[in-house]
Formats: C-alpha cells, structure tokens, sequence
C-alpha cells in the first residue's frame, strides 16, 4: 500500500487534491509564483496576448457557426455575419481587429524581451516556443485572411503561395501541393479553412502551453535584467524581490486588460477599418480570378517582411533570393540568444553602440512595414531630384530605400556578436530597482 | 534612460505614420454629403436606387426590410418599393441574368451591397456626376472618375435625362453642361448626394447601432477602469 499524500485541503478541494493536483497547480502557477516586482508598463503584453487569443478562438467559434467555406458561398457568408447574424457585426468586428491586435500585442511582447535580454540564458528555450508562437500566428492570420473570399484574400494568398514555387526544384509541385490546385480555388479555400479553425489553433495553444511551462520553471525576466531566485528570504526560499503573482498581478494585469480594452472598442465601434489597415477596401470586392487588382499589398503586419521580400533582386531570373531573405527575416529572431554576447541582459545597462543598433533597427522595421503597404513606384511621382542625372530610376527609388532598410535590418543581427560585446556596459545592480 | 526616451519618441512618431499614408490616398476632389441620422435623404436615396439602380445593379445582401432602421415601416416599403412580388425579407436582387448582362455590356453589372466600402463614397458620388458624352465609347457616354486612363465605362448613363449632358472640355480638363436637364446642376448633385447617402448605409446597415453601442462599452470600461485602478493600488501599496 502506498503512503496517503500529505494535503492539507479538506472538504471539496481535498477531494479534489487526492485526486488531481488543483491546490498545488494554483499555487504554483498563481500564489506562489514568485514574479520580480519592478514589471513596467512593457511587462503587459504577454497577458494581453493570451486576452486576445481566447478572444480569437472566442469570436472564431462563432463566425464557424455561420460562415461557408465555399468559394461560391464564403463572401456572402461574411455579409450575412454582418447583416442578419445577431450581434454578427461586432463578432466579425472583433476577430477582424483581434488579428491586427495580436500583432500590435505580440510585437510589443516581442520588443520587451529584445530590450530587456529576456531570451538570455535561461530563458533561450522559453524565447524559442516564443518565436514558434510568433511563427504559428503568422500562418494563422495568412490562412484566415483567405477565407472572406474578397480580391485581397484571393491575391494575396496568390502572391504568397507562388513564392513556394520559387524554391529551386520542388517549387512549382510544392505550391500546387499547397493550394490543392493550379489556381487558389475552392480547394483551396477549403484547406485554408481546415488550418485556419483547426490545424494552427491546436499547435498555437499546444505551444503557448509549453510557453507558459518554460517560464514558470525558469521565472521571469524583469526590467533591470537582474535573477531574483539570485536573492532569496534564507527561512522562507522566497525571492526578496519577488511578489507572488497571484493577486498583485493578476490585479495589476487587469488595469491592462481594460486599457486594452478600450482601446479595442473604440476601434471595433468606430473605426473597425483603421482607415484600410485592418479592413482592406478592396476586399469589400468578391475574388475574382479574371482580374488581377492594380495594387497587391499584404495586411499591415506582414509588410516588413514582404518589403524585403521585393527588396531583394532575383539572381539568374530565380525569385528565391528574396524569398529565402524573407524567410529568414523572420526566422533570424530565433538565434538571438546565440547573437547577444553583452555581459548584461537589460538595455538598461548597455552601452550606447547596442542602443544606436536597435534604434537603426527599429526604424528599419518600420520604414520597411510603411513600404510595403506602397506599390514600389510610390516615390516615382515625386518628379526627378538629380537634375536630369539619371543614378537611380525614379520608379525605383522606393526599391532601393528598401534595399537600404533590408541591409540594416539583417546588420543588426549579423553583427550583433561584434558590438554587444565591444559595446560598453554599466554595472548591473544586485537587486532590482523598485 | 535617455536612449529609452528617444525610442518612446521613436514609436509615438510611428503612432502618426498611418496618418501620412492617409494623406497619400488618391484625391477624388469631392466629398459625398453623408449623413447617416438624415432618414428624409436616405430614403430619397433608397426610391432612386430601387428605381434606377435596381434594374441591373443587385445588392443581393441587403434585405428590403433593413430599410426599417431609415425610418420605414413595413406597410411603406411594401407600398412604395416592391414592383414585382418580392416578399419584403427578401435580399435587393435583380432580374437581369448575369450571361445576358455580359453580352450587352461587355461585363455584367456588379452588385452594389457593398460598393461603398470598397470604393468609398466620395468616389459613388463623384462617378455618378462624372458621365460625359464620348462618341467613341459604345454606349455613348465616357467616365473619367471610373478609369482615369481611358475613360472609358461599360455603364451608360442612366441618369441623363435628370443631369443633362456634359462634355468634356479637352483643354481645361473640366465638365461642361451643353444641355440641361430636368434638374439643375445643384439639384442633380442634391439627388446622387442622397443616393450616395443611402448606398453608404446600405453597405453597412448597422453602423449607426456599433457607433450607439461603443459610447456604452466605452462609459462602462471607464467606470472599469477606475475601479481596476483602485483595486491594483490597494493591493500593492504594501509592496515597497
């Protein structure tokens, strides 16, 4: 006979705790998980990721009960959600932004653990589920944009699955692969359906499960990028800087949560298009194959990466270049803990050099992501600068800018080895600032 | 700390960059009179649109009885807008067979539930003044507003008996009325500016009701707020 447990929970709890560990989960994952308590308004985001993912599969559960994934049906699927669907609108509404948000939340989460060296040892394995996250919600978003079936969905994931064929040998049967057909098409629709409510959404949460678990064992990260478990209460074991997170974050997130909040109302109430950044015009136009829209651009979250991918020229009349370069722009972020060799975690305590790299990245980014919401002439009516002196074609003027960004924005990971660890730090204090 | 101020500076000047791409969007050079509270336009648009619109152009996603939210009952929408038997839940559709439209027109009309969301409603406006004669074109009538290039458009213009006609002055670049029609150029625009007015709600019928309910979210989560904020502070003012 094995020994009886030893719980202290009676009455419901305790028989539920001799069954299954509730008590001893809450208290590690909530009441004493010890988190650093000098978290700043950057420590949000990752709460507010997992708000809105809930709120996706949410929304998401409810626009399946109504939408078609046929290509003669899915459009008007969409309008019927918006018009005869009780409360269809603000549903639609709130998945819709709740895609753009993700990325606003995630980016800003992302942007966090870049400035205060969250993915530094012993969170590089917490940092790479991260980046598989990061990954997961791209293809989500870039399968659900397909299914309202307008001319950007129709396109757009046109011009992403036909850079599959670029890739040297299996390409062209690779795409045909994917899109289950030789034009995107009912089949394909119908596939971008599959991955987009089912396929994705498990692996997503599958991975933020292992995201959660990863930091839980290795703690938090904080702002002056200082280990608490380094300091501990030598009765209790407790960390001297370290708060449980149940309540004092959990109260803390909620002043978040309704911040956030508010900001998403007043978006889905009053502007749920974001002027085309959310909601393109020209998705309001069915798909249709015959023809093609002047303008192809990507939604607002994708064009960093889809400004390199045009940035970059095609060598000997293959695409893959730039294919291959915009496939690392994203990937490139996983190999940050193996970039960083600055003696300290937090900008905080960097020196200049590193500071003025992020900020050349940080502006790459975005000059990138404007760009690529722009046809690559955009800078062509600007009439010609040079005086008759032809350096660069005007029409590719946009091109080359982006050619520039490119270069920085791949520098500051290449050469991230070099001036982290020439950069001059400050000294790291030994419990954190509060 | 200073770096850490100029890369606050660096996002809140990103904050404003949508706004320069706003400025970029291509000037149409009007702007539509919408005004979604006005029910006496929207219905006057609504009448034009089931009378002139209707016969070619569906709008297959917007049901008759919707019109219920311009201020219409029922009884009225069935006496004064449905000709050929509809039943007044049924969706805005059209006759005409698409294979047919094709052959008449060179492509077939295309629905107009939404047109306004994807254009815009300064360009519905501005298009539907924009029709000028044009010998060379099949129909007879040319539109610069639809194709900038060409001028060229597959619609004839189904309003000229009220506009009148325009030709286009090749120097100026401007519109000129030859010969008047039964309304004058500031009544025809009054008429397409309520027919704008209308296609622009009935692309998305229930804006008014998101905007009403988002003062409401609004008042509650600032109520939200509030208390949020004075529960975090009564937790954490013994973490020192």
């Amino acid at each position: 006979m094995a020994d009886k447990k030893i719980q202290s929970t009676t009455g419901l709890m305790g028989w539920i705790d001799a069954r299954f560990p509730l008590t001893s989960n809450i208290k590690n994952h909530l009441t004493e998980y010890y988190a650093p308590k000098n978290f700043n308004f950057w420590y949000f985001f990752g709460s507010l990721a997992m708000l809105v993912l809930v709120m996706q599969i949410a929304t998401g559960i409810f626009l399946t009960m109504h939408y078609k994934p046929d290509a003669e049906q899915a459009f008007a699927s969409v309008e019927y959600i918006m018009r005869d669907v009780f409360g269809g609108n603000i549903i639609r509404y709130m998945h819709s932004t709740g895609a753009s948000m993700f990325f606003i939340v995630v980016y800003l989460h992302m942007f966090r653990g870049v400035i205060y060296g969250s993915y530094r040892n012993p969170r590089e394995l917490l940092w790479l589920f991260g980046v598989a996250i990061f990954l997961c919600l791209m293809g989500e978003a870039f399968f659900g944009y397909l299914l309202p079936w307008g001319q950007m969905s129709y396109w757009g994931a046109q011009v992403i699955v036909n850079l599959f064929s670029a890739i040297p040998f299996i390409g062209p049967d690779l795409s045909e692969w994917l899109r289950g057909d030789y034009l995107v098409s009912d089949a394909t629709l119908n596939r971008f359906f599959a991955f987009h409510v089912i396929a994705l959404p498990l692996v997503l949460l599958g991975l933020v499960a292992a995201h959660l678990i990863a930091l839980h064992e290795v703690g938090s990260n904080n702002p002056d990028g200082v280990e608490i478990k380094a300091k501990k209460d030598k009765k209790t074991g407790i960390p001297l800087d370290g708060i449980p997170f149940h309540p004092y974050y959990t109260v803390k997130d909620m002043v978040g949560v309704v911040v956030f909040l508010i900001v998403f109302a007043v978006i889905i109430c009053f502007a749920p298009e974001m002027g085309g950044y959310f909601l393109e015009a020209n998705n309001f136009v069915p798909a249709n194959p015959m023809v093609t829209p002047a303008h192809i651009a990507p939604v607002w979250y994708f064009t960093p990466y889809y400004s390199i991918l045009r940035a970059v020229p095609p060598v000997m009349n293959s695409q893959f270049p730039g294919v291959a370069a915009m496939g690392l722009s994203v990937m490139v972020f996983a190999l940050l803990p193996w970039l960083d060799r600055s003696p300290v975690k937090s900008i905080r305590y960097r020196g200049t050099l590193y500071k003025k790299w992020l900020a050349l990245f940080l502006v790459s980014f975005f000059v990138l992501g404007y760009l690529g919401t722009v046809p690559t002439n955009v800078w062509g009516q600007l009439g010609d600068w040079s005086n008759g002196i032809a350096i660069i074609d005007t029409k590719e003027r946009a091109t080359w800018v982006a050619r520039i960004f490119t270069a920085i924005y791949f520098a500051f990971f290449i050469l991230m080895p070099w001036y982290t660890a020439k950069d001059k730090t400050l000294a790291v204090p030994e419990r954190v600032t509060y | 700390m200073k770096t850490n101020n100029i890369l606050k500076n660096c996002l809140l000047s990103l904050a404003f960059l949508p706004l320069i791409a706003f400025a970029n969007e291509t000037a149409i050079g009007v702007t539509a009179p919408i005004d979604a509270t006005d029910y006496a336009s929207l219905q006057r648009g609504a009448r034009t649109f089931v009378n002139s619109c209707l016969n070619c152009h569906s709008a297959n996603y917007m049901r008759y009885n919707r019109l219920k939210d311009i201020g219409l009952t029922e009884q009225q929408i069935k006496d004064n807008l449905l000709f050929a038997g509809e039943k007044v839940g049924d969706t805005m559709k059209v006759a005409m067979n698409p294979k047919d439209a094709k052959k008449w027109f060179g492509v077939a009309p295309p629905d107009l539930s939404v047109e306004v969301r994807a254009r815009g409603a300064d360009w519905v406006y501005a298009y539907l003044r924009g029709f000028y004669r044009d010998e060379t074109s099949s129909t007879g009538w040319g539109n610069c507003v639809f194709d900038p290039q060409t001028c060229k458009v597959a619609m004839p213009h189904v309003l000229y008996e009220l506009q009148g006609e325009q030709v286009m002055n090749h120097e100026t670049h401007q519109l000129e009325l030859v010969k008047p029609g039964k309304l004058s150029p500031s009544e025809y625009n009054a008429f397409v500016g309520d027919l704008t007015n209308y296609m622009a709600f009935m692309a998305e019928p229930a804006k008014q009701q998101r905007k009403h309910l988002g003062i409401w979210v609004l008042l509650f989560l600032g109520v939200l707020l509030v208390l949020t904020i004075k529960l975090k502070k009564e937790y954490w003012k013994d973490i020192k």
